[in-house]
């Protein structure tokens, strides 16, 4: 006699309203405990293990890995009839049950729903996103949410699992079943026809991967950034030996013997006094108006494991040197580690990119949204040059600035760019510009 | 780490009974002796007060709880003070003092309906000499030292029927002015009070150097109490020290901050993710200091215990756990109207009328139904 129960994803972190559904523990098939582990979601907040509420076999799983759910949707069927485990999990019908809203079939389901709703603690829960006091007729459960984009596949586990094995691209699949999602039959349909469109379908020639976290929202940033802000780029190659010499002596210095010292340093030293010098440069569109900022916060774009992230040092322009370094150190340290806080993120004024540190000598850097301004600092090479009228090995780096020509003139761009790279060729000139 | 350990002072002694590998050692100013039935009876309180707070946990990740501030790794400096109160004693906890509340007969089910929002405790604070949980941070304390200034009034001190209030807290906490007010006040006025600090090294995120630079048990000297560190995941130690500053207090000795050197195992409640605050070696460090696991090594090794007593005390922790989760799915809601009824003692007119325009507004669904 089979018996099954749903458990819906509960709002595990007072007051959130979704979760990505990060990996399975269970299989179809598989026989659970309670509280056994069956699944790792991701939310706002943290990454939490749930554990089971039921004991049985597990006879569906209702999300994918990588899928978003809101709270409050079924996310696995659980048989707990003590019957035999179904021979053919999948079947057609628990495919189609699982894609319309909770058949309340009296016998099947009925002891299965607890009347309260998930307790809700806390704010922020999108209006509509509960139903706080159900109507005395039973409510509709809450529908999935129709698939209004049609660029994403909709396919169960097993069925992915299946196309996987087979080797077929689900996205070349026109699917059958329930709202356009693909059945098995679709998958066992498409790999004896032959592939309509020539595509390379095969497994292994591409890789999909979801937009989602920081590579969405870098994306959005590049795009508004890129299609807002008419970007200009200017470039200067600059003899940088004195100022390598400048950062060996420095790291000598009894101030700095607890601080690193990059050239980054005296880059970021030399952007801040063309700063001062220009403060146009400081600046962001306001539509209407432009908004000179008398601070600077100096950011600095990282290559983390979880993408590109622009963490900024807050008054940057009020900092001595030694405390400059020390920053630089911390926010670079806080971002690789992915600790940087939204506040370390938020409000930063011009933008430095260390393009150098992956071995290339420049780039077309974009301006962070909000700002006029970032400088990209290349990597720093022997090159022959001509040093006080002969040819000599040099060191030598490429500096591209660019900046949003609403705000500036080529003339100041290349005044600004001008100064930074005379300061990098002779670093005194920090000293008579401060 | 404290500024001594940075300045290269030795970390300061740990009043310890049992050492995390189990053996039992002297300290010459707290003498302890138990039983083996009393060494069995904490022990079995720490395996089940341990199971609860699991099922618990899993509640939250299942929807059935709105939150759970987990104790896992704290069972000892819980138990081990909760077991040193007396009948006349009176706890100020806070959010997290489970085990406590065990030791004090507070039903399992009344901090579930609590955190399940069905209830707001439930339980009579007189009855089990345990105050309701108090999610304010530190507030407790200033409650307790005024409690405790009450006993003091009663003149029942240095009497057989004296008591003494205990004020549970955490590290971070000791940041509060409500603590440190409450240092004062008992310090001046002598009250018979217990600060008992779990230092559990994480006040959320912020770790213990971010709320002191000294070992947290010598600020006592400054207010001019005694201070006292003990391990807090002996449960011998903490029930030796707890029951002296206890008896301290009851005979009019004034009060003594307890430091419960301990480590929470767990997140700070379920909304939040230790990983991203904390490293893994830190907890993999704590483990080998285990509460249970050196009462069971202990009890084992002495053949105070064997396997069967052990399995006994399993099953037990899991049979409570069991019925406790189908208690609290029973849990009954609320009825919406509930919460008119305890706001004054006596009818009040507009809140007679708020009560019956509600009454109303949801007889209306009845009707829609119809």
């Amino acid at each position: 006699m089979s018996e099954l129960k749903r458990f819906k994803l509960p709002d595990v972190g007072e007051g959130l309203t979704e979760a990505e559904i990060v990996k399975w523990h269970v299989a179809v098939g598989d026989a659970v405990e309670v509280n056994q582990t069956i699944v790792e979601i991701e939310t706002a907040k943290a990454i939490v293990e749930l554990p089971c509420p039921f004991e049985g076999t597990v006879t569906e799983l209702l999300a994918a890995e990588g899928e978003t759910v809101d709270v409050g949707v079924p996310i696995i069927t659980v048989d707990v009839g003590g019957g035999e485990a179904p021979a053919e999990p999948v079947r057609e019908e628990a495919l189609k049950d699982d894609l319309v809203p909770t058949p309340e079939e009296p016998g099947m389901t009925a002891p299965e729903q607890p009347k309260r709703q998930p307790v809700l603690v806390g704010y922020g829960v999108k209006p509509g996103a509960t139903q706080r006091r159900p109507r005395k007729s039973a409510a509709p459960p809450p529908a999935r949410p129709q698939p209004v984009d049609s660029g994403r596949v909709l396919a169960k586990p097993p069925v992915r699992k299946m196309a996987k094995d087979l080797g077929v691209d689900l996205s070349t699949i026109t699917g059958t079943g329930p709202q356009g999602s693909i059945t098995r039959d679709d998958i066992r349909a498409a790999r004896q026809a032959p592939a309509a469109p020539q595509r390379p379908a095969v497994e292994g020639d591409e890789e999909r991967i979801p937009v989602k976290g920081v590579r969405k929202a870098t994306a959005n940033a590049m795009v508004a950034s890129a299609f807002t802000a008419p970007h200009v780029t200017e470039f200067l190659q600059v003899d940088v030996t004195r100022t390598m010499e400048t950062v060996r002596r420095l790291r000598d210095l009894p101030e700095f013997a607890q601080v690193k010292v990059s050239p980054l340093l005296l880059v970021a030293k030399a952007l801040l006094t063309a700063v001062a010098r220009h403060p146009m440069a400081n600046a962001t569109w306001d539509g209407e108006e432009i908004v000179v900022k008398r601070r600077v916060n100096l950011g600095i774009a990282a290559a983390t494991e979880r993408g590109l992230i622009v963490p900024n040092i807050k008054d940057a322009h009020a900092k001595p040197l030694p405390e400059l370094a020390e920053a630089l150190a911390a926010l670079t340290e806080t971002a690789r580690s992915g600790r940087a806080r939204p506040a370390d993120l938020s409000g930063g004024t011009i933008t430095i990119t260390n393009v150098g540190v992956f071995g290339v000598d420049t780039g077309t850097p974009i301006i962070t949204p909000g700002e006029a301004a970032i400088l990209a600092f290349g990597q720093v090479r022997d090159m022959p040059w001509v040093h006080e009228g002969e040819l000599a090995i040099r060191k030598v780096t490429t500096l591209a600035l660019s900046f949003d020509h609403r705000i500036i003139d080529g003339e100041l761009g290349s005044k600004v760019l001008r100064d930074v790279g005379a300061m990098l060729e002779d670093p005194i000139r920090m000293l008579a510009w401060n | 780490m404290t500024i001594d350990s940075v300045r290269g002072a030795p970390e300061p002694e740990l009043v310890q009974l049992l050492t995390p590998e189990g053996e039992r050692v002297e300290h010459p100013d707290y003498p302890l002796d138990v039983t083996a039935e009393e060494l069995r009876a904490l022990y079995r309180d720490l395996v089940v007060v341990r199971r609860i707070d699991l099922e618990a946990v899993a509640l939250t990740r299942q929807g059935e709880l709105g939150i759970w501030a987990s104790l896992l790794g704290q069972e000892a400096a819980q138990i081990g003070s909760g077991r040193a109160l007396g009948e006349h004693d009176m706890v100020f906890p806070t959010y997290r003092e489970h085990g406590v509340a065990w030791c004090r007969q507070v039903e399992p089910l009344n901090l579930l309906g609590l955190f399940r929002g069905v209830n707001h405790g439930g339980w009579d604070p007189a009855e089990h000499g345990f105050h309701l949980y108090t999610i304010v941070i530190g507030s407790q304390t200033l409650h307790a030292t005024g409690y405790a200034m009450g006993m003091q009034r009663d003149g029942v001190l240095g009497t057989d029927r004296a008591g003494a209030t205990i004020a549970y807290f955490g590290d971070g906490a000791t940041s509060q002015g409500d603590v440190n007010e409450a240092f004062v006040f008992a310090s001046v006025f002598n009250a018979p009070i217990v600060f008992f600090c779990q230092n559990n090294q994480w006040a959320i995120s912020e770790p213990l150097e971010r709320q002191t630079r000294i070992p947290l048990y010598k600020r006592a000297q400054g207010y001019g109490f005694p201070g006292v560190r003990v391990d807090g995941n002996d449960v011998l130690a903490c029930l030796a020290v707890t029951r002296k500053a206890l008896k301290d207090a009851r005979e009019g000795q004034g009060p003594t901050l307890v430091e419960a050197f301990t480590y929470r195992m767990g997140a700070h409640t379920t909304t939040d993710d230790p990983t991203r605050y904390r490293l893994k070696a830190e907890e993999e460090s704590w483990k080998l200091k285990d509460p249970i696991e050196r009462v069971k090594a202990y009890l084992v090794r002495n053949q105070l215990a064997d396997t069967s007593f052990l399995d006994e005390v399993d099953a037990e922790a899991k049979q409570v756990a069991t019925a406790l989760r189908k208690a609290c799915l029973d849990l009954p809601d609320p009825r919406p109207l509930a919460m008119f009824e305890h706001v004054y003692a006596e009818p009040h007119p507009l809140m007679t009328e708020e009560q019956e325009r509600f009454a109303a507004y949801l007889a209306s669904f009845e009707e829609a139904s119809a």
